[in-house]
């Protein structure tokens, strides 16, 4: 196995709800993210899924520390980085970078497709000197598969899959280690995406990049990822290889996931069983004590309630499905997995 | 998956063989080619401009000294409509100065007032609103009730209550009285501004870079957050001028020697039976300056909104 160069361990990230407008009073807290850990390893590609308002981008805002973290560590080679600021955390900047859901707000409108790319630069003198910037700009451009010719456009010229190659070039332009995608194609057409992922996965290789993938798309994530982990109202409930995961789910919360993934084959979709989940995700202010997916869960029993099931390897597994989950009654079930 | 970069290529290849790429435009570019089509923005810009030529260099427009009296001449000449350009084209005030000469040099006090007061409520709004909406917490709750504060203030009144603590008011008296009463306005539209792109991604995407605190408000937040700022500060430049004639009207604005349209509507207001040209061309003037700023600042609103785009 590689070396791991990025363990997070135990993050927590709450947000405060407060009361009172002169002498605010805080009265409990959003917990977005609430104790995850994991490791990326150098070069393989994590993914992360699950549904809107689960605490991925919040994890990713975290890890990149434009949020601080309430509790938990993040180590990037054996240093804790989510208590850093000023220049050291400058410093760390260089080698975790982040691609943006939305290519239309992710570039600045006033400014031209050059300095978009060229701004780390700037920030960053080292990396280039200054007569080579230009130069190193329509590099990265190329990289991407942009014509170089158009380093003097501004953004609004471009459509969605090319401004998504522009953002991809101004994570690259520092050569960083880590890549955070934060759904980096859930705002692109079909055939679009097909593009930037391709796109994604030949950088990987040309550069030795690690890769946290957060999507909701579970076709995609399993397409690139190494890696799978599933996340439910703030915490990793389950996380493996993507044959782990995606044939082998021993959650329910996985399985009834991958239940929900659209089958293109009209004849397979009428028999296979579709697991329904019912009610609502609760609110992340107030999650169900013990489990956090009891309260939608088929296998709740009284145990859930009052013990927190932990993310590890449950001893009643077997063979393929030998990987971590956080769940009293792990178990594999027979569904139609996405591929 | 088959390699889909690989297709890009010839498209790619018929981009770049286009005869030759048009200059590439930037949204204020954008906005610029836009406003040159409009009739409204070229009538509006096109009295301004004369407006401004009538304050830089008057004497081009008459020869005759405005101040100079001729108590002959008084009310009762009429106004010959005919002497193009001459000292008795709109008759004599009540001292016997020319209105057309007095009309021209007007222009001076409300076009220095007008851009003064305005350059400066956007300065000193804009930085407040900007360091309001970007800092947030408890620095936005004390600009923002001091903004509050000032904002309850009628404008004539303190207006009237600042300017009687000057002995002598000249145009600076005025500025300094409008844009401490003033700013609260760009403040308020400057923070709401701020605080939209302050959550835009390529903000994050700027601190995730490593940016600092003045390459973030100065290079990303000011220029998407300036429209706004630029529109309601074009509209209501007219109505700075509006209120520089209003507070000379009342005798608590501009003082003689100064020449001024409020001033002259004032003492033109008592003959306004005999003699109704002394009022109305000095009147006339005001409403058409402040008319151009505003139809301006309509036009810059249309060329700068991208929701109409």
């Amino acid at each position: 196995m590689a070396e791991p160069i990025l363990e997070v361990r135990d993050l927590v990230k709450h947000y405060p709800l407060t009361q009172g407008i002169l002498f605010k009073k805080q009265v409990g807290a959003v917990k977005a993210v609430d104790g995850v850990s994991f490791t990326l390893d150098k070069g393989e590609t994590l993914g992360i899924v699950g549904e809107s308002g689960c605490g991925k981008s919040t994890l990713a805002k975290v890890l990149m520390n434009l949020e601080r973290a309430t509790a938990g560590q993040v180590l990037y080679k054996g240093e804790d980085i989510s208590r850093l600021s000023g220049p050291a955390l400058k410093a760390v900047r260089r080698n975790i970078q982040m691609v943006f859901q939305d290519p239309y707000t992710s570039l600045n409108p006033r400014m031209t497709v050059g300095d978009i790319i060229g701004e780390p630069f700037e920030i960053h003198p080292e990396v280039a000197p200054k007569g080579d910037r230009r130069r190193a700009v329509q590099d990265l451009l190329d990289v991407v598969g942009l014509n170089p010719e158009y380093i003097n456009r501004y953004p609004h010229q471009f459509s969605g899959g090319q401004r998504q190659r522009i953002g991809i070039a101004r994570g690259l332009a520092l050569k960083p280690e880590i890549i955070i995608c934060d759904e980096p194609v859930s705002a692109l057409d079909v055939s679009v995406q097909a593009q930037v992922i391709n796109l994604l996965e030949k950088l990987q290789t040309e550069f030795e990049l690690s890769y946290m993938f957060i999507a909701h798309d579970l076709s995609i994530v399993r397409h690139i990822s190494d890696r799978v982990g599933v996340m439910y109202l703030g915490k990793l409930v389950e996380i493996g290889t993507d044959a782990e995961i995606y044939d082998h789910a021993t959650h329910p919360y996985t399985q009834a996931l991958l239940s929900a993934v659209p089958v293109p084959d009209p004849t397979g979709r009428e028999g296979r069983e579709r697991i329904i989940l019912s009610g609502d995700i609760p609110s992340p202010a107030n999650p169900p004590s013990g489990c956090r997916f009891r309260t939608r869960c088929w296998k709740a029993e009284e145990r859930c309630s009052t013990e927190v099931p932990l993310l590890a390897v449950p001893e009643v597994l077997s063979g393929g499905a030998r990987h971590d989950s956080a769940c009293h009654f792990a178990a594999e079930r027979e569904v139609a997995a996405a591929s | 998956m088959p390699d889909l970069i690989e297709k890009n290529a010839p498209a790619q290849a018929v981009a770049s063989a286009e005869p030759k790429p048009e200059k590439p435009r930037s949204l204020g570019l954008d906005a610029w080619h836009d406003l040159r089509k409009r009739p409204v923005f070229i009538i509006s810009a096109a009295l301004i401009v004369l407006l401004i030529a009538f304050a830089i260099a008057p004497s081009l427009f008459t020869s005759v000294d405005p101040r100079a009296g001729d108590l002959r001449l008084h009310y009762l000449t009429k106004p010959n409509y005919l002497h193009f350009f001459q000292a008795d084209w709109f008759g004599y005030d009540g001292q016997g100065r020319s209105i057309y000469a007095r009309m021209i040099y007007g222009a001076r006090a409300s076009v220095v007032v007008g851009i003064c007061v305005t350059a400066g409520v956007t300065v000193l709004g804009g930085l407040a609103g900007m360091i309001a909406g970007y800092y947030g917490g408890w620095v936005d709750t004390i600009i923002s009730r001091v903004t509050d504060m000032f904002f309850g203030i009628p404008l004539l009144l303190g207006a009237l209550v600042v300017l009687n603590a000057f002995t002598t008011r000249t145009v600076w008296s005025v500025v300094f009285a409008l844009v401490a009463l003033g700013w609260t306005q760009m403040t308020r539209v400057m923070r709401g501004s701020v605080i939209t792109v302050k959550q835009a991604d390529y903000v994050t995407a700027a601190r995730a870079l490593g940016a600092g605190t003045a390459r973030i408000m100065f290079k990303h937040i000011l220029p998407n957050a300036i429209a706004p700022v630029i529109v309601v500060a074009t509209i209501a430049l007219g109505g700075y001028i509006a209120t520089e004639a209003t507070l000379s009207f009342l005798g608590i604005g501009l003082q003689d020697p100064t020449i001024s349209w409020g001033i002259d509507i004032n003492s033109a207001q008592k003959v306004i039976r005999t003699a109704p040209f002394a009022l109305f061309f000095p009147a006339g003037m005001l409403s058409v300056t402040v008319l151009a700023f505003i139809m301006l600042g309509d036009a810059v609103r249309d060329a700068l909104d991208p929701k109409l785009r």
